[in-house]
């Protein structure tokens, strides 16, 4: 059976070159790169090599900017308990963030908020798109952090992350600005020495390395209280003996991921386009959520109306074709996408969201494959909802 | 990724009786579109017996397979030993339902009772409250152990609840239930000063306005404060979630904990 991976922004492949590149730091490259003899010297310099290599994937201004974590949710509770253990007093006590964040920023805010700091979370429109003014509205001299991603996981909505750092530090030089990166990184092309972001983070298993490595971009002059205390690893930064093989591969794939963006933003982009078009022309009951007008190019979010989104996954997956779906029933709760209802979805497509993301593995035979196989099975489930009239509406012919 | 069983995988993917019968004798419905799972149940039903059954259903795959398989299991069988059908027969008969999807079987079973309900004109005997009676369907947690978490663990806060029976962890519609029962059996640890009657009417509408009416909107509802008399208060839900037969208890019991948490222990909400 055909294996059709359309679920990138869950994780990607590893690819081989990174793969190789780890390889003898699993073999006769062990040594703690903290000793003090040769071998542990090459652990040492493969770890700042791979410094360099993520430095210059994301525009730091110098490889000291690069902090190695275990992986994105690290990364941000790093930024934001950091910040707050070092920054916030009891005068400047206020938080901001916006209401699509991945929970790994979501959870420590509301934590935050729990301990008695005042958080604000600004929503977006129906498009997906934050509200900038809003968001600037709010900064005051009591701001200590704000948090925004720089590309929303399930729409693919990109953010302006850059203008907005230097308008935020207009208003309050003293805020500090966390960027979740992690959907970002590999897609579209960030310069942050150019930037007024004080942190950045991202996750190497989004970009082709594997799952377990993430780092953390802190520019230089920024203090913040480390989540790990222990050892002297990472410049007192982030205790714990560092990952060799694994941040060797997470240097390889941002090494590869930079010379691979011209490609993502041409031909995976028209692989998307062409998948997302394909859909929306031939399926009567289909709505597009990705309607922001910037986005990331691997990303669609498209809403079938009155079908129920895990139904969807299911059919499809017997077909060999993998994605995810923002409903209820996938997530095991009773709650939908919190991203989705943010940007007033009608819950007549909410529930029955389907995402697909693409990558530079993607080939032109699956996206075919794919159009040619999901109006099939969007056509056969509408037969057992019970929303009939509604359908046959959409459906006139049938 | 669930593990369903390979009955449940048959009848998602060979789902039997589906569609819909021409004058059919009794319709029942439970849930809604807005909650992400809706099931309309046909019958046909001759001297008492019910002679054919079909379905539609909006929702994820457990949820057709509940309702495919419940129409197999009620074609043949007197209205009697239909309204007898629990839930939990109708997981059993799919080889079992991962916890999280337990919620399937009982909207299977509501639509059932609906259906007969309107058929026979008869309210179906309800479970009897008492302290054994199954409070969260997902992981079968009675009251009886919640109350036991409280006492014995001294759990104060639906989370903590979670973590030690597992109740709630699930589809999350036993929540108005479990924080009524929190309300109940929890120690409040400190008195609040006695509002006088304007204080309460002006604290009740805040509480609505500011804390139910927000949560309420999310799931694209709303809630409108009708009267208040003494520890009497009277609402209108309104939206989508209203209509929906197994989230309305949890509704009523959401608003009635939040005000009694709030403003007043004694407070009883009624729905207009």
């Amino acid at each position: 059976m055909k294996k059709i991976y359309l679920d990138n922004n869950a994780t990607t492949k590893v690819d081989e070159k990174v793969l190789d590149e780890m390889m003898p730091y699993f073999k006769e490259g062990y040594a703690n790169p903290s000793s003090m003899y040769d071998p542990a010297r090459e652990s040492a310099k493969a770890i700042e090599t791979a410094r360099e290599k993520v430095a210059d994937f994301l525009g730091a201004k110098s490889p000291g900017e690069i902090i190695f974590t275990s992986c994105g949710t690290e990364s941000a509770n790093t930024a934001i308990k950091g910040v707050i253990e070092k920054h916030a007093t009891s005068e400047n006590n206020h938080i901001i963030t916006t209401q699509i964040e991945h929970p790994c920023v979501l959870a420590p805010y509301e934590f935050l908020a729990k301990k008695g700091y005042e958080a604000t979370y600004i929503g977006v429109n129906e498009n997906g798109e934050l509200n900038i003014e809003t968001l600037l509205s709010k900064i005051s001299q009591k701001t200590v952090l704000v948090s925004i991603m720089h590309a929303n996981n399930e729409t693919g909505a990109v953010y302006p992350v850059e203008e907005l750092s230097k308008e935020i530090k207009k208003r309050n030089k003293n805020t500090k600005v966390f960027v979740d990166g992690v959907q970002a990184a590999g897609k579209i092309p960030i310069n942050l020495k150019d930037t007024e972001i004080d942190f950045y983070s991202i996750s190497g298993h989004k970009f082709h390395a594997p799952k377990g490595v993430g780092a953390l971009y802190v520019k230089k002059g920024n203090l913040f209280e480390p989540l790990l205390h222990g050892g002297h690893q990472e410049n007192l930064l982030r205790a714990g003996t560092q990952n060799t093989p694994y941040i060797v591969g997470l240097g390889k794939a941002s090494e590869l991921a930079k010379n691979y963006l011209e490609y993502e933003n041409t031909e995976v982009k028209r692989l998307m386009k062409k998948l997302e078009n394909g859909i929306l022309s031939t399926v009567k009951n289909a709505k597009l959520n990705s309607k922001s007008q910037k986005r990331v190019p691997n990303t669609t979010n498209i809403g079938f109306e009155y079908i129920e989104g895990e139904l969807i996954l299911l059919y499809l997956n017997d077909l060999g074709i993998y994605a995810s779906s923002g409903s209820a029933c996938t997530s095991g709760s009773l709650d939908p996408s919190h991203v989705l209802r943010a940007q007033k979805t009608p819950f007549t497509s909410l529930h029955g969201s389907i995402r697909f993301s693409l990558s530079r593995y993607t080939t032109e035979d699956e996206i075919d494959y794919a159009l040619e196989n999901i109006p099939k099975v969007i056509e056969k489930l509408a037969k057992i909802s019970p929303f009939q009239k509604e359908l046959t509406a959409l459906f006139p012919n049938n | 990724m669930w593990e369903y069983s390979d009955k449940v995988k048959d009848h998602f993917k060979n789902p039997r009786n589906v569609g819909s019968i021409e004058n059919a004798d009794a319709i029942g419905e439970a849930g809604a579109l807005s909650c992400g799972d809706k099931l309309k149940l046909y019958l046909k039903i001759e001297n008492n017996i019910i002679k054919d059954a079909k379905f539609q259903t909006f929702g994820c795959g457990s949820a057709v397979a509940a309702s495919s398989i419940l129409t197999e299991m009620i074609i043949g069988k007197t209205i009697d030993e239909a309204k007898k059908i629990t839930n939990k027969q109708i997981a059993q008969e799919l080889d079992g339902l991962p916890p999280e999807k337990m919620h399937c079987s009982v909207m299977g079973r509501e639509a059932l009772e609906d259906a007969l309900k309107n058929y026979t004109h008869e309210e179906t005997q309800k479970e009897e409250e008492n302290s054994s009676q199954t409070v969260c369907h997902c992981y079968d947690v009675t009251k009886d152990e919640i109350i036991k978490a409280i006492k014995e663990n001294g759990a104060k806060t639906f989370d903590d609840i979670s973590k030690i029976t597992s109740a709630g962890l699930a589809c999350g519609r036993c929540k108005g239930a479990i924080e009524n029962i929190i309300s109940q059996y929890v120690k409040k640890e400190e008195k609040k000063t006695p509002l006088n009657p304007i204080q309460k009417i002006i604290k009740i509408n805040d509480v609505i306005q500011n804390i139910i009416s927000p949560e309420l909107q999310k799931d694209f509802g709303d809630i409108e404060l009708i009267n208040v008399d003494g520890n009497n208060v009277w609402v209108k839900l309104k939206g989508h979630c209203s209509t929906c037969g197994n989230a309305k208890l949890t509704l009523k019991n959401f608003v009635e904990t939040k005000l009694k948490e709030l403003v007043d222990d004694e407070i009883v909400v009624f729905e207009e």
